[in-house]
């Protein structure tokens, strides 16, 4: 069964992505990763927040204290150099190269043009296949307009683009008061794919303690029927390939991206429960279910339930809402109450 | 090559030379010269070689005296072989110095010569230390500047191959070690030429091989001992020539030509003045300027002090002379005079014939003693004295002496200083970075500009909040000035409050520039300032620059660090021709990128965003010819402080400390305690205030508080009636004080802003989360009402202690701490042990303080934190030395029971005269609780009573009266006294731990607490052998290799040891529970206290979850052995749980292992590994331990 895929460019053997997670931080998990039949691999995030607050951090260790008292004017010792830039990243990069056959898309999240534009460059340099550009932004401000909020992708990727060759991918969240259109201007814009979508981890609150707390949430199916909408809408009416992220976690979640119009499916959450080896059975599934229901090859599923091609259109907008409601209603009457939707 | 012009201090002069000419460096830090050590350290981790290819082994030892054994074997295996000391270092070296010297090995040490410890220690520099090893049979070279310094450190070792006598290289400590002036580098090439291989072949061939076997360091008998000392005459005869032929050649090479003796000056001198070191610079400059106007008066520098080159030195002396003033830096009480000054009466008395055809008179006298400033102004009153008919011999300069009128009158207003000097004073806080860019600026000055540059820093004795104050000079020619500035043509202040609380325009030259950082804008500034520096402003028609710099910093990320902000606009205010702005400003961010480069771009980018915003808000002021102020600098202690406090106390206080006459000063270094409470700093903008409705009255905030800053009292309601308005109080949720009230009070005035009260307090407020019992809010608006409501809390009655059980926190933070305030850094994680045990055993207590951290904020002038209660008790507390602190300790104890046991003899012996029911309390008293204790005293009381009584009734029985008095003398003994010997791990693990081990196993009842901080704090931060494997450190650049020295289990070993491992901040309880046990075990304890430290690379506000951490991981598992419990109950109990995160959870939280990941990745993870094994292996231990029948 040809498996093949397009995305970003690369010509790919089948549709299963691993996605930016922690594994990647592991030349054997690379490697392992490959092995299990992974098509390509994003990289865990340079995060240009974290390489400034690294410095940052160092800066105030190496600060504290000195000069201050005639017995002690400093207290360490002064390295040659010390890792505060990208370069471990970049090394990484390096090594996944040497090491894989199988493309290496970097993944980079930067705070200020500079580094957008210095980081992306230097991970180009270093061997990068593409890039995906993990814009994980939450505009928590109250002037800033959405207007703003869609120039500042626009711009990180015009000045990417303006400085790199390979291929850019474009990771975004769901939340644009106009997906489709914020997909169509990063098209224009150049983004050789979109990335659907971003999973914003959200705190929890520790009523013993009084705190809020970071928690850490694997993702589960039923995340999966977000980017799937919008795949399905958007696929057929943009240029850029389009990536499933976030809910992949079985060979139905596969089947059901590509059959939206995912030219991958990017899988994290279930690699990082049930092991990298996951790859092998859903790759297998994919083939069974393939051959068993006679396809020629994955490409004929593609898109196939898209919303260009599927049989009922209306289903991925306002119509399908409804029908949802009140297909709801009778059950948890006093919950649509609280919601003030009926 | 050409010589390279460099702008550095001392210590790294003579560091470079001596690591490319040695093979092997023995090491251990002490202050002024620890940066050498450092810098070959540094320069040995990098690779660097030395002149024979290899990378020199550099090696830190157990102590100074440790460090000279080492040398010694080095040596007598052919190595070439250096070390740096200073001070005590030195001294613990003289043994090995006199083998050495004795086996004519070739050696040089490098000395930054320091004052050595007598009435009281002191850092700074002189010459006693080296003066007192002169009689080791060392050569003895002096440099006197920076120049100097890089010069004679290859002299010397040039001159010791070939003489084969070994060498004291020295230089002023701090002076010219730590001076940052320009030099022109010696030359690997010149260093190559110097070095002769063939001496460096004959040194290695002296060697002691196997190969080659002999004998050395036989012990020898009366018959030969005597000749065969004098059997090495002709090398130190030859010593001086060897000494001269390498000056010579070093001059051909360099064109720096030096004699043994240097004489500068009229050729037809009559007045002389005779001096080595530093000094020696300002007096050639003031001979200089006075023979210009016609004074007929010279200098001899000395360079060669040992071997003494008579003869050189009267071929040098000008045969015109009639007068000779000998200046030592060293005082030899009872002496016939100072060593120079009797080396040189010697030279003249056995080669003055032929010489002069007339008497001269030679007189010797004392300057500079631990960094005293030495000024032109006093080299002249030297020289005037010399005018006399009869000059005063034996004299002083630079002090003024009322007791035994030793000193000469000088002039204050003396200078030399040519007006094409640029004479620079800034005034910061260490926090603020004004000194690093004070550095940097002397760099760019001296580098980039044909300017010569001179800096110099003057740091504070406290280390929390301390003042620096920076004196910068810069001129077309070389900078020989080394004194400090004394009228300045700019000034900075980088600190608003300091305006208030020093005179910090005393030094501003008529007409210089005033810049200060000002939180006030121009047309506001000037009401805010004190009257008197109005006047002074208007005076010296100052130009007054303002720059609201932390405003700057805040906006553009720097935080509180202004360093780059006030650097800009210093160079934007000089302007100087050779370095306009605009180009210094490109100087400035070179160094910003030299300086933070390899801290990523993020650091570099703030601080040119800091230097690009400064301009625009840099303002002149407007003159304003009229004083407006309607305020005064406040007084520097409250006018009923006691009248030592007022008189001395607070003219140091106020850094006026070089004024106090002799007569001020106690003769034997006794100082009153309880003195900080008259230092109110103010040096936090915040301080923590207490929400007396949410709060649960548990005590924690008070027991962490590193200050003592915060005070908790339970007393009668009705007290309350005179309170101040807005004095807090609550009712006390105590169960046996129901009735009462509660007020938890904060010392405003002495609050660090530490915030580990706010980190340890478990309330919060339901409404808003965020606010806890005791939350920061800033100081300014409530300082005052704080201050009354402070000193209400203080009058309040304190609780009777013989109530409280002592071992829960709640109850025992309500005793009154009699360790207050002290110096140390904020968030101090050794200070709340100290606060604790004199909470609970304080008015009854001596305490042995090794020196360290803890000497320092505990003993260093102007203020001491131990204090005393109402009754006038509290700690005695005293520091011998560094290595001898247990034996110093034991020592007390060992008087104590004498006394004891010589007050029970008279006691039994007079059983009839006082009464046997007296005497039987007194010598079966039970007091192993505070209510025995209590009983006890008031016995001792009646004792004393009745005795006073019987010393004044007549008596005719022979030696009554002597006895009477002598247990009199002897009675306080009786009550229980508790002996604790307190110091870091330096001394524990390291330089002590012999006398400490020996303590230890003497079975006498003292009690040892080790503030682990795990390095050497005191000293910035050197690898200690109590230093976590895979933790970085000065030594341990790569991380430490080797796991932690365990102390406990050694000490365990003895099985009649009481041993405690605790962090206050992991398990109060526990901690509380062992200073009792151990106090109460009748034998030697040791408490091991985890100390978080700024050494350790965080901000100490988390220092107490890091002291989870570090239990949590197993890092510092808790745990008690008492012996006490041998019969029945398990004396070992281990207090902590199985490791319950992972080591790296801990660790990295702190800079000392993370920035190793960053320097050193693989080493860091290789390391890791290990030291969860550590981890493992030690619990496994323990856990056997705790549970030995598992």
């Amino acid at each position: 069964m040809d498996l093949s895929t397009t995305y970003l460019g690369l010509k790919l053997k089948n549709p299963l992505v691993p996605s930016s997670s922690p594994l990647s931080r592991s030349l054997d998990n690379l490697k392992r990763m490959e092995d299990a039949g992974a098509a390509a691999i994003v990289l865990y995030s340079l995060f240009e927040e974290q390489i400034n607050q690294e410095s940052h951090t160092l800066d105030a260790y190496l600060t504290q204290g000195v000069e201050s008292y005639a017995e002690a004017l400093s207290y360490f010792p002064e390295a040659r150099e010390y890792n505060t830039g990208p370069d471990v990243y970049l090394e990484h990069i390096r090594q996944a190269k040497a090491s894989l056959e199988i493309p290496v898309i970097a993944s980079l999240n930067g705070v200020s043009t500079g580094g957008w534009v210095r980081y992306a460059r230097d991970m180009q340099e270093a061997g990068a296949d593409a890039l995906e550009l993990n814009v994980y932004y939450l505009p928590t401000d109250l002037y800033m307009t959405s207007g703003e909020v869609e120039r500042l992708y626009l711009d990180i990727l015009a000045d990417v683009k303006t400085v790199v060759k390979i291929p850019v991918a474009m990771k975004l969240s769901p939340y644009f008061s106009s997906m489709a259109n914020m997909a169509h201007r990063l098209d224009v814009a150049g983004a050789n794919g979109l990335v659907l979508f971003n999973r914003f981890y959200q705190p929890d609150l520790d009523l013993d303690n009084l705190e809020v707390v970071p928690n850490l949430k694997l993702s589960s199916s039923n995340e999966l029927r977000l980017p799937l909408r919008w795949i399905a809408i958007l696929y057929g009416r943009v240029q850029a390939d389009l990536a499933l992220t976030t809910g992949v976690h079985t060979v139905t979640d596969v089947l059901k991206g590509v059959a939206a119009g995912a030219a991958v499916t990017m899988i994290a959450s279930e690699l990082l429960k049930n092991g990298i080896n996951r790859l092998i059975v859903l790759r297998q599934g994919v083939e069974a279910w393939l051959t068993e229901r006679e396809y020629e090859s994955l490409e004929q599923l593609r898109g196939s339930l898209s919303q260009m091609n599927c049989a009922e259109p209306a289903a991925f907008e306002r119509a399908n809402y409804m029908r949802v409601l009140s297909s709801y209603a009778p059950d948890y009457p006093w919950r649509l109450h609280s919601w003030g939707v009926m | 090559m050409k010589p390279e012009m460099i702008t550095i201090d001392g210590n790294e002069a003579a560091a470079k030379v001596a690591y490319k000419i040695s093979d092997v460096i023995a090491i251990y830090p002490i202050t002024p010269s620890s940066a050498m050590g450092e810098w070959a350290d540094q320069w040995a981790a990098e690779g660097e070689t030395n002149l024979w290819g290899v990378v020199p082994q550099v090696v830190e030892m157990q102590s100074e005296g440790g460090a000279a054994g080492a040398v010694h074997g080095a040596l007598q295996t052919g190595a070439m072989t250096t070390t740096f000391t200073a001070s005590q270092g030195l001294l613990l070296m003289i043994p090995n110095m006199y083998k050495i010297a004795g086996e004519l090995t070739s050696a040089v040490f490098h000395i930054a010569a320091r004052s050595i410890a007598a009435q009281g220690l002191s850092i700074f520099g002189d010459h006693s230390d080296v003066m007192a090893a002169r009689s080791t049979g060392w050569g003895m070279l002096a440099s006197n500047s920076v120049q100097e310094v890089n010069d004679f450190a290859l002299i010397a070792a040039a001159a010791t191959l070939k003489a084969r006598v070994p060498f004291l290289h020295f230089f002023d400590g701090f002076r010219t070690s730590h001076e940052v002036n320009k030099i022109e580098l010696v030359t690997l090439e010149t260093i190559r030429a110097m070095i002769d291989d063939d001496l460096v072949m004959a040194h290695r061939g002296r060697a002691l091989t196997p190969d080659n076997p002999f004998i050395r360091g036989t012990a020898q008998n009366p018959d030969v001992y005597f000749q065969a000392r004098e059997s090495a005459n002709p090398y130190y005869l030859e010593a001086p020539i060897i000494v001269q032929e390498a000056m010579n050649q070093f001059a051909q090479l360099t064109g720096r030509q030096y004699h043994l003796f240097d004489y500068a000056g009229a050729p037809d001198a009559e007045r002389v003045i005779v001096i080595m070191g530093s000094g020696a610079e300002t007096v050639e400059e003031t001979i200089n300027y006075l023979v210009e106007r016609g004074e007929k008066v010279g200098v001899i520098k000395v360079r060669l002090y040992r071997p003494f080159a008579a003869a050189a030195f009267l071929a040098t002396l000008p045969p015109t002379t009639k007068t000779i003033a000998v200046l030592d830096r060293t005082k030899e009480p009872g002496a016939t005079g100072e060593p120079l000054y009797l080396d040189v009466i010697a030279a003249l008395n056995e080669a003055y014939e032929g010489r002069f055809n007339h008497p001269v008179r030679t007189v010797g006298g004392r300057y500079g003693l631990s960094s005293k400033e030495f000024t032109p102004g006093m080299v002249k009153a030297v020289l005037d004295e010399l005018k006399q008919p009869r000059p005063k011999n034996h004299f002083t300069v630079g002090i003024y002496d009322d007791v035994t009128h030793t000193s000469l009158d000088w002039d204050k207003t003396f200078s030399i200083e040519s007006e094409e000097v640029v004479r620079a004073v800034f005034y910061g806080l260490g926090s603020d970075g004004t000194v690093g860019a004070n550095k940097n600026a002397i760099k760019i000055i001296g580098e980039d500009t044909p300017n010569h540059a001179q800096g110099y820093f003057v740091y504070d004795s406290k280390k929390s909040g301390s003042t620096t104050v920076s004196h910068l000079r810069f001129g077309p020619n070389p900078i020989r000035a080394p004194y400090l500035i004394q009228s300045a043509n700019f000034v900075a202040v980088h600190q608003f409050n300091f305006m208030e609380r020093y005179d910090v325009l005393r030094l501003a030259a008529p007409g210089a520039t005033f810049l200060l950082n000002s939180p006030f804008p121009p047309n506001e500034v000037w009401n805010q300032l004190p009257r008197s520096a109005q006047e002074t402003i208007i005076e010296k028609n100052l130009r007054f620059y303002v720059i609201d710099a932390l405003s700057v910093a805040r906006e553009t990320g720097m935080g509180r660090r202004i360093n780059s902000i006030m650097q800009t606009c210093f160079f934007a205010l000089m302007n100087l021709p050779s370095l306009p702005t605009d180009k210094a400003i490109e100087a400035i961010k070179e160094a910003i990128v030299k300086t933070y480069g390899k801290r990523g771009q993020a650091v570099i980018e703030q601080n040119f965003a800091a230097v690009d915003a400064t301009l625009q808000n840099l303002h002149l002021v407007p003159a304003i010819p009229y004083v407006t102020s309607k305020f005064e600098r406040p007084p520097v202690v409250p006018t009923h402080a006691p009248e030592f406090i007022r008189s001395v106390t607070a003219r140091i206080i106020e850094g006026l400390g070089d004024d106090l006459p002799v007569s001020a000063m106690p003769v034997d270094g006794t100082y009153p305690s309880g003195t900080t409470c008259w230092e109110k700093r103010n040096i936090s903008d915040e301080i923590p205030v207490w929400d007396p409705d949410i709060c649960i009255q548990c005590g924690k905030c008070a027991l962490v508080c590193p200050h003592s800053v915060i005070r908790l009292k339970v007393y009668d309601p009705e007290l309350l009636g005179d309170a101040p308005e807005t004095f807090k109080s609550a009712p006390a949720r105590f169960k046996e004080y129901k009735e009462m009230a509660y007020t938890l009070q904060v010392a405003p005035e002495d609050c660090t802003g530490c915030t580990l009260c706010v980190e340890v307090c478990p309330v919060k407020n339901k409404r808003q989360p965020k606010l806890k019992a005791i939350n920061m809010a800033p100081q300014q608006p409530i300082r005052e009402t704080e201050r009354e409501n402070w000193e209400f809390f203080l009058n309040l009655p304190e609780i009777d202690r013989t109530e409280l059980p002592l071992n829960q926190v709640k109850y025992n933070q309500l005793l009154e701490p009699l360790f207050e305030f002290s110096g140390a850094c904020a968030g101090c994680g050794e200070t709340p042990y100290l606060s604790l045990l004199t909470r609970l055993f304080g008015d009854r207590t001596l305490v042995a303080n090794a020196t360290g951290c803890s000497s320092i904020y505990g003993g260093n002038l102007p203020t001491t934190p131990w204090t005393h209660n109402r009754e006038g008790r509290g700690p005695a507390w005293s520091n011998s030395l560094f290595e001898d602190n247990a034996e110093f300790g034991l020592g007390m104890r060992i008087t104590l029971d004498q006394r004891l046991d010589a007050a029970a003899t008279l006691l039994t012996q007079h059983r009839d005269l006082i009464g046997s029911d007296l005497v039987d309390s007194l010598l079966t008293a039970d007091q192993s609780t505070e209510a025995g204790i209590q009983a006890q005293r008031e016995w001792v009381a009646q004792l004393k009573a009745r005795l006073e009584a019987l010393r004044l009734a007549p008596t005719e029985t022979v030696g009554l009266k002597a006895k009477i008095e002598n247990l009199l003398n002897l009675a306080d003994v009786l009550v229980k006294k508790s002996v604790w010997i307190v110091g870091g791990d330096g001394w524990a693990y390291d330089i002590g731990y012999g006398g400490l081990d020996h303590v230890l196993a003497s079975g006498r009842n003292v009690n040892i607490l080790v503030l682990d901080t795990e390095v050497y704090s005191n000293t910035g931060g050197q690898m200690s052998k109590a230093t976590p494997r895979a933790a970085v450190a000065k030594f341990a650049a790569a991380g430490k290799p080797l796991p932690k020295k365990d102390l406990g289990l050694l000490a365990l070993s003895y099985g009649t040891v009481y041993v405690a491992r605790v962090a206050f901040g992991a398990n109060d309880a526990q901690t509380v529970k062992a200073f009792l046990e151990a106090e109460a075990y009748d034998g030697p304890s040791l408490i091991i206290a985890y100390s978080h430290c700024i050494a350790h690379g965080y901000d100490l506000k988390y220092g107490l979850q890091q002291q989870q951490a570090a239990v949590n991981s197993g890092h510092w598992p808790l745990y008690r052995f008492n012996p006490a419990l041998e019969n029945g109950d398990t004396p070992f109990h281990l207090d902590s749980k199985p490791p319950s995160i992972p080591l790296a959870d801990y660790i990295y939280r702190e800079g000392r292992f993370q920035m190793l990941t960053q320097s050193h990745p693989d080493a860091a993870a290789h390391l890791l590994e290990q030291a969860k094994e550590d981890i493992q292996k030690r619990w496994q231990t323990l856990a056997q331990l705790a549970n030995p029948a598992k």
